[in-house]
């Protein structure tokens, strides 16, 4: 889709290109007055360090961009300080350039498929008319934190912030496939959003879930989040919402819902997407798409932010620090955050802040006194409900997935 | 560069980036690639889909076999349409000015 602003960007882009050094780059983001926010981790490529900039898209307050086209843009973590991310301080994520904007009144829901008992085209009026519930969930990428990892692999080079965590409301999806009825061979429910590639013979991005997934009472076809309608970058009119598992099964712009009684084996779930099976401590499986060696990604593994303060931020010796972060996991619940300010030789319980529900992120805060001047490295680490915590050591895979090592912090005692 | 030579790098490029669509954010054309042979291949081929930044992003970790597997990767997994000499070129300036 070729519009005319996209002809004049296009043209600016071949200017700058061809003239090197002669033509100037126009001025990036917002970068001067907000350079707080563009905290990029030692640990990332050095490449990245030098693209990642900060910028605004249409209607977000500025975020880290990583890629302008398809837009990819990550939280600074200062976003991250409230157990909810308000919408336009919430994430960008997108796998393919032609991104339509909807227009909400003429968008159209198809449901069916061979593994349902009918099909049936809603629009939004009719979806919002099934009955509304609402979730607190974290909208995690199954990549954050993949510039993290040593040795780098390749993909989006995300720091922290490729996550966020709202309240959404929608129908559930169990009461939109009701509307056609499952057949009992249905083995997986398929998704398809508006978005999709620039060329025909890129695959478009359609994921599937396990039907005891998708009618899950959480599983939702969300139309609000925080109690607004949906960003146009977060996947308005309508995404589904599956809390727990990692992002790339919320479809965005959602436009069919099709249960099928043989395994999807589109590009995005059979070759992307996958760990190795058994080297990460999941419970849910999505056992229609295992194979012997791998599996498709699906819950969020347990893990934990420092917010506050700062890495490289100034403390004084002897005085009480406050520190402050969020805990999150697959929907087990966080049991506990500890903190270590010896290197990870010793540990101290932090204090739970209010639960908004097992989905979401949880608030934790910790007091110390500081004696010794220098660097001081702080670490948190998380545990869950069913006894899961943070991995000590990187579990390495291809694609850079689940990195829950805990993150540490530097900070500057004087 | 002769005054021939820049002028057809300018049709060669604006005739890539013109059938782009519009990127989210005004400011794609700020990212710069090294100014190196084969580059203006990469800016025309690799910028039809996506934007330059993730070759920059990508590095400079990836070494020879990896950054030849991305653009196999691209044209066999993605279907993108690089005929062989193209595909060889890319693979060349990722290699000489990107790899690790």
């Amino acid at each position: 889709m070729m519009t005319r602003r996209g002809l004049l960007e296009a043209a600016g882009g071949a200017l700058a290109f061809a003239g090197g050094g002669a033509v100037m780059a126009p001025a990036r983001g917002a970068g001067s007055t907000n350079s707080g926010l563009l905290q990029l981790s030692p640990l990332l490529p050095a490449g990245t360090r030098s693209e990642a900039v900060l910028d605004t898209l249409p209607g977000k307050k500025p975020l880290i961009k990583l890629t302008y086209r398809p837009p990819n843009y990550e939280a600074p973590l200062a976003y991250l300080r409230t157990a909810i991310t308000p919408n336009d301080e919430f994430f960008v994520r997108y796998h393919l350039a032609d991104i339509p904007q909807v227009d909400a009144a003429t968008w159209k829901l198809n449901i069916g498929g061979e593994g349902a008992n009918g099909n049936l085209q809603i629009g939004l009026d009719e979806l919002k008319k099934l009955p509304a519930f609402e979730v607190v969930a974290v909208c995690q990428c199954s990549g954050n934190r993949r510039g993290l990892f040593q040795p780098h692999v390749a993909g989006e080079q995300w720091g922290n912030g490729a996550m966020g965590c709202a309240r959404w409301k929608g129908a559930r999806l169990k009461d939109v496939l009701d509307l056609v009825g499952l057949k009992k061979e249905a083995v997986e429910v398929v998704f398809d959003g508006a978005d999709g590639p620039v060329f025909d013979k890129t695959p478009d991005l359609i994921k599937s879930l396990p039907v005891w997934k998708a009618i899950e009472e959480t599983t939702l076809v969300a139309y609000e989040m925080n109690g607004e309608p949906l960003p146009h970058w977060n996947g308005f009119p309508a995404r589904i919402v599956v809390p727990g598992w990692t992002a790339v099964y919320w479809v965005k712009h959602i436009t069919s819902i099709t249960a099928v009684t043989r395994p999807f084996d589109g590009y995005w779930m059979k070759t992307a997407y996958r760990i190795p099976v058994g080297k990460f401590p999941l419970v849910a499986r999505f056992i229609s798409q295992e194979t012997a060696v791998t599996t498709p990604i699906t819950e969020i593994v347990v893990n934990s932010l420092i917010i506050s303060p700062a890495d490289g931020a100034r403390i004084r010796a002897g005085r009480k620090t406050a520190i402050s972060g969020i805990a999150w996991d697959g929907g087990y619940g966080i049991n506990s955050v500890e903190i270590s300010a010896d290197n990870g030789k010793s540990w101290t319980e932090a204090s739970l802040g209010e639960d908004p529900g097992k989905f979401a992120f949880r608030a934790w805060s910790y007091e110390f006194i500081p004696e010794r001047r220098g660097k001081l490295l702080l670490a948190a680490r998380a545990a869950n409900k069913i006894g899961q915590i943070q991995t000590q050591e990187l579990i390495q895979n291809p694609a850079g997935y689940c990195n829950n090592v805990p993150q540490t912090v530097t900070l500057d005692v004087s | 560069m002769s005054v021939e030579e820049t002028a057809l790098r300018w049709t060669v490029i604006f005739a890539a980036l013109a059938f782009v669509p519009a990127s989210a954010s005004a400011d794609e054309p700020a990212v710069q690639l090294k100014q190196a042979p084969g580059v203006d291949v990469v800016a025309a081929q690799c910028g039809a889909c996506h934007s330059l930044d993730y070759i920059v992003m990508n590095s400079p970790f990836r070494n020879a076999a990896q950054w030849d597997a991305e653009v196999a990767k691209m044209i066999k997994a993605y279907g993108a349409p690089i005929d062989p000499a193209d595909a060889k070129t890319i693979g060349d300036y990722l290699k000489e000015n990107y790899g690790g």
